[in-house]
This record gives C-alpha cells, sequence and structure tokens, in this order.
C-alpha cells in the first residue's frame, strides 16, 4: 500500500473543516485564517434576542455551532463516571443546501470516563443527506445512531463507539441561563464573540454499556449551545473551560482563552441554585495550572487553582483520570473533575491547545 | 604501507585488464537483470496498490445489493442510522477512464486520493466543485473537468467527492457499494433487519487484480534471482582465480612484513570498491532494462487482467539502495571463500598456478558430499514441501545441488568416453578435456543455471499460456456476450433473439458459502456448448448430464481445495443436497465457484434474473446481430461484446509475455556465453605448456584450434543435457510447489521440445561462439612461443 496515497483526502478535510473548532497550536497567522474575517457569515451582535424552540436548532449562516453535554455520574457502588455527548456543525459556507454538496458538515465527540479508562467515539458526516442534523421543533439532534431528542424538559440521549455505548434520560431542573451579556460571549479584547447559552440543571439517569458489563447510572449534566462566525482572536491559540458544580446548587462557568503573548482572556459566569446569573468579565476569573501530566496526545494541567474572589471562589479543579485525552481527529483533553477548597464538588473540564 | 600495498595489489588488475572487466561485468549484469526484474514488479505493484487503495478493495468488507444493481442512497443512511458504519462509493466510466466517488469523511482512514496539498480547496473538494484527483495521464482524458494532477494516483482512475461522481456518471441519489470500517459499534442490529436486499462480501486478502498479477509477478521474481545467481557465479569464478594468481603477490607481501589482517582488510576493501562501482552499473543498467521491459509488461498485464499499469518507469532511490546491497552482498557470498582460503594459507606457501584446478581436485569429495546432500533434501521437498519458504527451499536445494554435481557428472561421462576412445588423439581430447574441467566449472556451472533457468521459465510461461487459451477457450465458448440493465431488457433481449440464434445461455450467479467457502453459484442452461468446451481436473461419469438433470454440482479447484471436497461429496445449498459431479480449473478466481442446472438454480434463488447472455451463433453472423440489435431492440452494441475480439486480444497480450520471457531468455544466456568466454580466455595462456607437447607431436595450431572449439561445444552439449532435466524440475516446482503455495490453484505443466530444442541450439551457439575467439588466437600462437616450452619451465 503506498503510504502516500492513504491519509489522503480524509485527515486533511477534517484537520482543515474542524479546525477552528479547537483552536490549535498554529502560529499567529490563526487557523486556516479564520481569525480575519467572516467570509459571509453572519456574526454575533450585542444584545440578542432568543426565540425557542427555534434557536435550539441550527444557524447555518453561522460558521460553527454546538450542542455540547457533559455529566457527572456516580454508579450504585460510589465509582463516579464522566460523560460526553457532543454534536458540532461546520459551515463551509453559510446555506444550508441539500444533498453532497450542502455545505454543512458534522462532527459527534462520544466518551465515557471512568477512573482508569477513557473511551471516546468520533463519527462525520455530510450534511444535506440526512446521515446527520438538528431540527428545533421536535427537537432531535443526530448523527448516525447517536441521538439527543426531547423537549428540552425532558432529552433521551444515545451514542455508542467500538467499545461502549450508552443510553440516557435527562429531566431539567432549572432554567436555561445566558452567559455573557444575556447570552452574548465575549471571547477577546478585540471583540470577537459568540452567542452562548446553557441548560445546566439536568438530572440525568441510565445505562452505561461498557466492555466489563453494564452499568447503571445517576447524575447531573451540563449542556451547551454556542454557535458563531468568528470565536477567537489570531493569537489565542487553545483554551481551558472549566463547568464547576458547587455542593448547596451553586454553579460556575469559566474559560481562560491562551494568548500568543503569555496573557490569558478570561470570562465566567455564576449561577444560583434558582438559575439567577452573573456574568463576570476579563480578568475576574484566573485559573493557574498546578500540576501537568504526560498523556498519549500532549502534556496537560491536570490539577488547577481557580480563583473568582468576587465570590470567594478559591478552590482546588483535579482530574477524574488524568488521561482522559480525546483521540479524535482534532484531538483534546475533556474529563470529569473534582473540586476541593472554599467550595466543594465537581464539573468537567476541558482542555485544548496543549497537543 | 596501506597504500604500497594497495598498489600493489591493484596492479594485479592492471596486468589483467580482462579479468577485471570480467569481474565487473558479471557483477554489474546480475545486479542489472535482478534490479531491472525487480523494478518492473515494484512498478507494476505500485500502481495497482494505487488503483486498489483507492477502492479499499481487499482491505475492508463491502455492502453490495444482491443483483449487483446500484442501491439508493436511503439505503445508505438507513444503514448509518442504524449504527453501521459503512461508507459510500460510486464508480462508473467517463472517457474510459474509471472515475471512483467517495464520501471523505466516513471513508476508512485510508481511502482516497493521494494527500490534498495545502493549497487544496477543500471547500471546492466537498461542495461539488468537481475536482478530479487524477496522474497527468488519465488527466488528459478528462478533458473539460477541474483535475488535480496527482502523480500516484492510480492509472486510468480519477477520484472525487461522491457527489460530483454521481453527477459525471448521471448516478444521483445512487451508491455502488459500501465500505465496511473495520471498527463498528459494540452493538446493532442484524444487516437482514435492515437491509435485507444487500449481500456482504468479505475483504480479500489483496485485491483481485493482485492476486492474479502477484503469479506473474513471482514468475519475474524467481527468473530474475535466477539471473541473479547465475552472475554470481561468474563473479566468484573471477574472484577465485585474482586470488589464486595472486598467492605469489600476497607471499610477498606478508614476507615484507603486513600482517594478515590488514592485507584482508585491504582486500575486502578492494572488493566492495568493485562491487560498489559494478552494483552502481548494474543499477543504471537494471534501469535500462525495466524500461524497456516496462511497456511490454504493462500492456500484458492491462490485456491479461484489466490491471492499469503506468507504461512509465519511476526511478526510486529505492533501487539504489536495494542494487548496491545485492551487489555487494553477491560479492561477499562470491569472495567468501577466497578470503577464508587467505586467511588460513601458510606465509610462505609456494605460488602455484594451478593451484585453482589443484584444489577443485581436493574438494571434488566435499563438493560430491554436499551436491548429494542437497540434491536428497531437494528429493525430499518434492514430496513434503508447503507454502511458499518450501517452495523456495526446494528450487534453491535443487538448484545448488545441481549445478554442486555438474563437474563430477561431465568427469565421469568425460572418464567414460575416454576408455572407449580408440585413436591417441581421441585419447589425448578425452583426458585433456577433463583435464581442463576444473577451470571451466564455474562457467559450466553458470550455463547449467542459465539453460535450467530458460527451460523452467519457458515451460512455466508456455504452460501458462496453454492452460489461459484452454480456459478461454472454455468460457468465452460463445460467439456474443450481451449485458442487459434491467429485467424488461432482458426480455427485450430474449424475444430479439431466439428466432436468430443457435442458443440463448443466460449467465446468472448468486453469492453464497460452500463448505464454509464464500462461492458464486451460477445456473447453467443445458446447451451441449458446455459439454464440448468444459474441461475437468477431475470428473465422475457423464457429469453434464447429472448437473443439467439436477442430481449434481461441478465446483472450481479453488474451492475444492480450500472446502476438502472430492468428486461425489456432499453439498448442501440451502435445503437442496448435491453429489459433486466435476471440479474444473478456474486460473485466476480468488474465491469459489460451483455450477448447478438452471432449473434447480431458480428453484433455489428465485429473485435472481440474468442480465448477461452468451448467444451462440454463426461468428459471420456476428456484426450483423449487433446492428440489428441495437436498431431493433434498442441495445447498444456497447452492452455486446465480441468473443472472437476478446480472443484476438489476449492472444496478443501472449505475445507480449513472450517478447519479455524471450529477452530474459537471450540476456541470461548472453551472460552465461560470457563466462565461459572469460574462462577460456583465462586458460589460454595457461594451457600453452600442455598444449605444446601436442603441437611438437605433429598436431598442426589449426588442429589444435578446432579441438578447442569442439571441446566447448562438447562441454555445453552435455550441460545443457543436464540442464534439461533440471530446467524441467524448476518448472514443475514453480508450477506444482510454488504456484499452489502461493495462489491455490495449480497449473498443468506442459512440455515443448521444440522450445527446448531451440533453446539447447541458443546454448551452443554461446558456447560456440565464447569458444571461438580463445580456439583463433590459439591457432595462430607464434611457434616461437610453443617451443618456448620446452626451452624454459615458465
Amino acid at each position: 500500500m503506498s503510504d502516500k496515497m492513504v491519509q489522503g483526502v480524509v485527515g486533511r478535510i477534517i484537520a482543515l473543516v474542524f479546525l477552528w473548532f479547537l483552536p490549535l497550536q498554529v502560529a499567529a497567522q490563526g487557523f486556516a485564517g479564520l481569525g480575519t474575517d467572516a467570509e459571509g457569515f453572519a456574526i454575533p451582535t450585542p444584545e440578542p434576542s432568543f426565540e425557542f424552540p427555534a434557536d435550539h436548532g441550527p444557524h447555518p449562516e453561522y460558521r460553527i455551532e454546538w450542542w455540547y453535554l457533559t455529566a457527572n455520574l456516580t454508579a450504585e457502588d460510589g465509582t463516579p463516571y464522566g460523560l460526553q455527548w457532543t454534536l458540532f456543525r461546520s459551515a463551509l459556507a453559510p446555506e444550508a443546501g441539500e444533498g453532497w454538496t450542502a455545505p454543512q458538515l458534522w462532527m459527534g465527540h462520544a466518551a465515557v470516563t471512568t477512573p482508569d479508562r477513557h473511551h471516546v467515539s468520533e463519527r462525520l458526516a455530510r450534511g444535506g443527506i440526512g446521515q446527520a442534523g438538528v431540527i428545533a421543533e421536535p427537537f432531535s439532534a443526530w448523527i448516525d445512531d447517536w441521538e439527543l431528542q426531547g423537549d428540552w424538559d425532558t432529552l433521551q440521549m444515545t451514542a455508542s463507539g467500538a467499545d461502549f455505548s450508552y443510553d440516557m434520560a435527562l429531566t431539567a431542573q432549572g432554567p436555561l441561563i445566558f452567559h455573557g451579556q444575556d447570552g452574548y460571549s465575549v471571547k477577546s479584547a478585540a471583540g470577537q464573540a459568540s452567542y452562548y447559552y446553557s441548560q445546566p440543571f439536568f438530572d440525568i439517569a441510565g445505562t452505561l454499556q461498557l466492555p466489563q458489563g453494564d452499568v447503571a447510572v445517576t447524575g447531573t449534566a451540563w449542556l451547551d449551545r454556542e454557535w458563531s462566525s468568528q470565536p477567537l482572536s489570531d493569537d489565542q491559540t487553545g483554551w481551558d473551560w472549566f463547568s464547576l458544580s458547587f455542593d448547596g446548587g451553586h454553579k460556575l462557568m469559566g474559560f481562560r482563552l491562551q494568548q500568543t503573548d503569555g496573557q490569558n482572556y478570561t470570562s465566567a459566569t455564576w449561577i444560583t441554585p434558582d438559575g439567577r446569573t452573573t456574568a463576570f468579565p476579563d480578568g475576574a476569573f484566573s485559573a493557574e495550572p498546578l500540576i501537568t501530566h504526560q498523556t498519549v496526545g500532549g502534556e496537560v494541567p491536570i490539577r488547577w487553582q481557580v480563583r473568582l474572589p468576587a465570590k470567594d471562589v478559591d478552590v482546588t479543579v483535579s482530574a477524574m483520570n488524568p488521561n482522559a485525552w480525546m483521540t479524535t481527529s482534532i484531538p483534546y483533553w475533556e474529563g470529569p473533575v473534582t473540586v476541593i477548597g472554599s467550595h466543594m464538588g465537581m464539573g468537567y473540564l476541558e482542555m485544548t491547545g496543549y497537543e | 604501507m596501506t597504500r604500497a600495498t594497495l598498489q600493489a595489489l591493484l596492479s594485479h588488475w592492471w596486468r589483467n585488464p580482462l579479468q577485471l572487466f570480467t569481474l565487473l561485468a558479471g557483477l554489474a549484469l546480475a545486479t542489472a537483470l535482478w534490479s531491472g526484474v525487480q523494478a518492473v514488479n515494484a512498478e507494476a505493484r505500485a500502481s495497482y496498490d494505487a488503483a486498489a487503495a483507492a477502492l479499499g478493495e481487499g482491505q475492508y468488507d463491502r455492502l453490495l445489493r444482491r443483483d449487483g444493481q446500484p442501491m439508493d442512497q436511503a439505503t445508505y443512511i438507513t444503514l448509518r442510522r442504524a449504527g453501521w458504519l459503512v461508507s459510500p462509493v460510486v464508480q462508473g466510466r467517463l472517457n474510459d477512464v474509471r472515475i471512483i466517488g467517495i464520501d471523505p469523511l466516513t471513508a476508512p482512514g485510508d481511502i482516497g486520493p493521494v494527500a490534498i496539498g495545502e493549497d487544496a480547496d477543500v471547500v471546492g473538494f466537498l461542495t461539488g466543485a468537481g475536482q478530479l484527483f487524477a496522474n497527468a495521464e488519465t488527466a488528459q482524458r478528462l478533458t473539460g473537468q477541474q483535475v488535480i494532477i496527482t502523480p500516484e494516483a492510480a492509472p486510468g482512475t480519477a477520484i472525487t467527492d461522491i457527489g460530483v461522481a454521481q453527477r459525471l456518471l448521471g448516478k444521483q441519489g445512487q451508491i455502488d457499494s459500501l465500505i465496511i470500517a473495520p471498527a463498528q459499534p459494540r452493538s446493532q442490529p442484524p444487516l437482514e433487519d435492515i437491509a435485507p436486499q444487500l449481500l456482504r462480501r468479505a475483504a480479500q486478502g489483496g485485491s483481485d487484480i493482485g492476486r492474479l498479477t502477484d503469479s506473474f509477478h513471482l514468475n519475474l521474481t524467481a527468473f530474475g534471482l535466477l539471473s541473479f545467481a547465475v552472475g554470481i557465479f561468474i563473479v566468484h569464478g573471477a574472484i577465485g582465480l585474482a586470488f589464486e594468481q595472486r598467492r605469489p603477490v600476497v607471499r610477498t607481501l606478508r614476507a615484507l612484513g603486513l600482517p594478515l589482517r590488514r592485507l584482508i582488510i585491504l582486500m575486502g576493501a578492494e572488493l566492495v570498491l568493485f562491487a560498489l562501482f559494478a552494483g552502481a552499473i548494474g543499477v543504471a543498467l537494471g534501469y535500462v532494462i525495466a524500461a524497456l521491459l516496462l511497456p511490454d509488461v504493462a500492456a500484458t498485464l492491462r490485456g491479461l487482467y484489466g490491471a492499469d499499469v503506468s507504461g512509465t518507469l519511476q526511478l526510486r532511490p529505492v533501487w539504489w539502495l536495494s542494487g548496491l546491497s545485492i551487489a555487494l552482498g553477491g560479492t561477499a557470498l562470491a569472495a567468501s571463500g577466497a578470503l577464508y582460503r587467505l586467511s588460513k594459507m601458510p606465509l610462505l606457501a609456494a605460488a602455484q598456478p594451478r593451484a585453482l584446478a589443484m584444489a577443485a581436485g581436493r574438494n571434488a569429495v566435499i563438493q560430491g558430499a554436499g551436491a548429494a546432500v542437497l540434491l536428497a533434501v531437494a528429493v525430499v521437498l518434492m514430496f513434503t514441501a508447503q507454502g511458499l519458504i518450501g517452495g523456495f527451499s526446494l528450487l534453491a536445494a535443487l538448484l545448488i545441488g545441481a549445478a554442486l554435481a555438474l563437474p563430477l557428472i561431465l568427469d565421469r561421462v568425460l572418464a567414460a568416453c575416454s576408455g572407449l576412445a580408440r585413436s591417441v588423439t581421441a585419447q589425448w581430447f578425452w583426458s585433456d578435456t577433463r583435464q581442463q574441467l576444473p577451470g571451466l566449472s564455474l562457467a559450466l556451472m553458470a550455463l547449467l543455471l542459465a539453460m535450467a533457468a530458460n527451460v523452467g521459465v519457458s515451460t512455466m510461461v508456455s504452460s501458462f499460456r496453454l492452460t489461459f487459451v484452454e480456459f478461454l477457450d472454455q468460457r468465452l465458448s460463445s460467439e456474443l456476450y450481451v449485458s442487459t440493465e434491467d429485467a424488461t431488457q432482458s426480455q427485450m433481449l430474449t424475444a430479439f433473439a431466439v428466432p436468430r440464434v443457435d442458443a440463448i445461455l443466460p449467465i446468472q450467479f448468486a453469492d453464497t458459502e460452500i463448505a464454509g467457502q464464500p462461492t458464486e453459484v451460477y445456473g447453467a442452461r443445458d446447451h451441449h456448448t458446455y459439454r464440448d468446451n468444459w474441461i475437468f481436473l477431475q470428473n465422475s461419469a457423464a457429469p453434464w448430464d447429472t448437473t443439467f438433470g439436477g442430481q449434481t454440482i461441478l465446483i472450481n479447484e479453488q474451492l475444492a481445495r480450500r472446502g476438502g471436497l472430492g468428486i461425489g461429496d456432499q453439498v448442501q445449498l440451502q435445503d437442496q443436497v448435491f453429489l459433486i459431479a466435476g471440479i474444473y480449473g478456474d486460473y485466476g478466481n480468488p474465491i469459489g465457484q460451483a455450477v448447478i442446472s438452471e432449473a434447480q438454480f431458480a428453484g433455489l434463488y428465485p429473485g435472481i434474473t440474468a442480465q448477461r447472455f452468451g448467444l451462440r451463433l454463426d461468428p459471420d453472423h456476428v456484426p450483423g446481430f449487433v446492428a440489428a440489435l441495437e436498431a431493433e431492440a434498442g441495445i447498444p452494441a456497447t452492452q455486446t461484446v465480441d468473443q472472437a475480439r476478446i480472443k484476438a486480444i489476449s492472444l496478443q497480450v501472449f505475445e507480449r509475455t513472450f517478447t519479455v520471457t524471450t529477452a530474459l531468455n537471450i540476456l541470461t544466456l548472453a551472460v552465461a556465453g560470457f563466462a565461459i568466454l572469460m574462462s577460456l580466455l583465462t586458460l589460454a595462456t595457461m594451457r600453452v605448456p600442455q598444449l605444446a607437447p601436442a603441437w611438437a607431436m605433429g598436431m598442426t595450431r589449426g588442429q589444435l584450434g578446432k579441438l578447442e572449439l569442439l571441446r566447448a561445444v562438447l562441454l555445453a552439449v552435455l550441460t545443457a543435457m543436464v540442464a534439461l532435466p533440471l530446467g524441467l524440475a524448476l518448472a514443475w516446482a514453480l508450477l506444482a510447489v510454488v504456484n499452489v503455495a502461493a495462489f491455490g490453484w495449480e497449473l498443468p505443466m506442459y512440455l515443448f521440445p521444440g522450445d527446448y530444442a531451440r533453446l539447447g541450439i541458443f546454448a551452443l551457439l554461446a558456447a560456440a561462439l565464447a569458444a571461438l575467439w580463445p580456439a583463433k588466437r590459439l591457432a595462430r600462437t607464434p611457434p616461437a612461443d610453443l617451443l618456448k616450452v620446452f626451452s624454459n619451465e615458465r
């Protein structure tokens, strides 16, 4: 087999098309020129007004979009588990289209993290032929046999990989919350922004089918919705994103965007148990790496000191399984974390730009 | 000191430029033949690999519709949504270019065109702009399309996005096959529940094309190896001689205080230098050979197997590496004995001009024992050899054993002749020939190997041709073949043809399993065509009568071998039991095949209708019939295949195969002839003292010269007599052991006495030509030189 033949179009197309989902360590040029302009794509504007259920559906006029669910689970024997279900949309042109020529591409990532294993699966699909997509009403997001569907008060969710699958039911225990200014979330000092809202109040229950057998689990889940055309600026190389649920019901979403000059851009949302939010601008939230760990894909911080002085938060966030590296076409780290310090709890951590 | 030593050593070559030339030429020719054949093989393989990779052929299981028609695109979505990780492929032909449409997002990792460059327009590829990836040659046939030139693309193939392929080929909403990714989700519904119309076809170990052509390549490789062995014999001879002749120099150098270690290192370095130099020439020469042969090989493979092979050669760095390393390895092999002897030689051993001959005499016993052991091993392997390693070990044991045995056999024969001789001259002639044997034996061994290789390869290629032509007769027995697009067109064809042709033979098959082997079962219509043309390897009485009667089944050799089935065994298709009535050769087919009667087939597979038909009619009426078919039934000529045309193409192809074989035959014989020439020239000066007495006793120089020529021809005849059985044994080993091990089918062996006679004559001519010059030189030796022998003991 001629090795030049192989790994041809597939790897490159995936890399080029999905590159801008997750920032890679690309030089100041940005990634594939994406930091520069929006090429006819719509750009998020301040003071958005959302319409539901329509906005649960896709926005093909924006370049990228995702339905991103993470869950902290516990089995009956007390073993903790993490779970991820993500559907990314990436547009090559700002239109929906139909058939093979439709310029909408879809990528699904699913994972189950146990204390010592990390199961990952990835799916890719073209839009326009029915293999993957999202419908707002009745809500359904799918790629192949993976599906997330329901009315957002309750959702059913399935995914499968070569060595795992799961079947979950979700029930919302609180309202949707909006990040930044009513859902307009700024991502850099230069003003890049996205639309960003979440449903962080899901109760989740179901079964994980793992190589060692079926495991019944319960826990909490957090569903993020975000879309934009130009989420990062040229000089941003990666991000660290935290979604933390504290004992007592408060929640914190915070992210840190790494810049080529060694500085960071941070942002955070404080969520009360009844769903009221406080948005914090750059600098209010901080996250400092404490310990790093060599994973199969790169060296990543697996323990962080996370602070939000305005809410007296000063906690140590530690990875439950340091090897939660996503061996997907765009690699990154994503896994459950435990929280100790001024507040106790758990959550999820995503780190990109480390490979 | 090192420098002085080197000068002393190298001075030998200045004084004996012919020996240097022999050494370098032998090594260069050996390397050239080897690397040339390897280059042809590598180029052809790279071509199919590219073609196979384009479709993931052979690596992945696939889903196809049972009736062979394209499936609806909705089936693909249904399967994906049920958790089946499959990837769609559309293919067809456009301007005689194979267009392959893939979906890069779902295709398994190693399918697809050559890496898209950094500047590639990914968006364009995916959104229907119509980019095709093809090599430059193919691109010229795709006018009006946006083609991106990728040299590594398979010849005659263009790869594009599935959406573009559907549009170009007029297959909107259709998919030809689905590639099944190796890793599937841990649970998924069975195929029968979601897409019962689809059939899973298992990956084949290599691509279809690859398997067929592997046979051809294996033959070429074996030939290259044999040619190299011939060359190495020459090199061995030249090195051996040079070392013997340099004994006085070595003695003097060592007596002057040169350490043995340094001497050996210097002589080794000298050889490495020669090997590198000759190897480089050899690789360049091999490139020329390959470039000359490749168009023929490409044409052969394209015609024979439908494999598109690029007719142009790319100079790959790996050839230089492999060519040079084989030259170095060959030299090391040829020189190790000489260097070893040198290291063991007593410091002041006298220079012995005839040491080589005497050493040969001393070694005769060891050599005989070696030959006996190797030939015994060969005999044992003939009955027990399994697999490729066994097959090649058999070849090696046979060849080396025979080569070692040759001088002993010739010695015995000459001794016997000497006993029979009456006249003094004849007695002297035989004894003198016998005495000369050790000096010539290496050259004769080379001739033996060259001839045996030629006999073996000719037999193999000719047997292959004969078998294949018979097979074509059997399989292409109808005068015209017509494919239809659907059942309606099949009915139209039948209605149109019935009054106009002698018989319509539908070709219909179903994929199933027999004895655990994937098998295509054909339903054959009762007609004398089958009885007349099919040749069985084994059969019971009246196999066609019982098969058309519905009681029996006929299977191919592959199925018989892999399923362990024989005549009279029972096999089951669904609930029907059949007895095996015949086993037929089915050359090149990677999977099992079976034939049952049309009625039984219709009962077992009611859903399948024939879409290919063989029509029997007067060959002269074929053109008229094809024209009428298009005019009256609307079935275009492109859907018909004229059997006579196929056969003519096939035969043409075989002619080309012969061009390749003949070219290689002539090259190896030339190498062997060259070896004889060099040996005789080297011996000539040494032999003056032995000839002088004969001259002094009244034989003219002319007579002596004629006897020299006669001697060379005689030795060649004797060698040829040994070479013939050896060559046949070689052919048998290739056909019956190596081929079965490699491909699962045995090629019947045919004998071609005419070819062998011609080869024998070529060999004699080569020997005579080689001896002509030395004989002439002898005939013109100044009498003063001959007289000198008596005044000076040299």
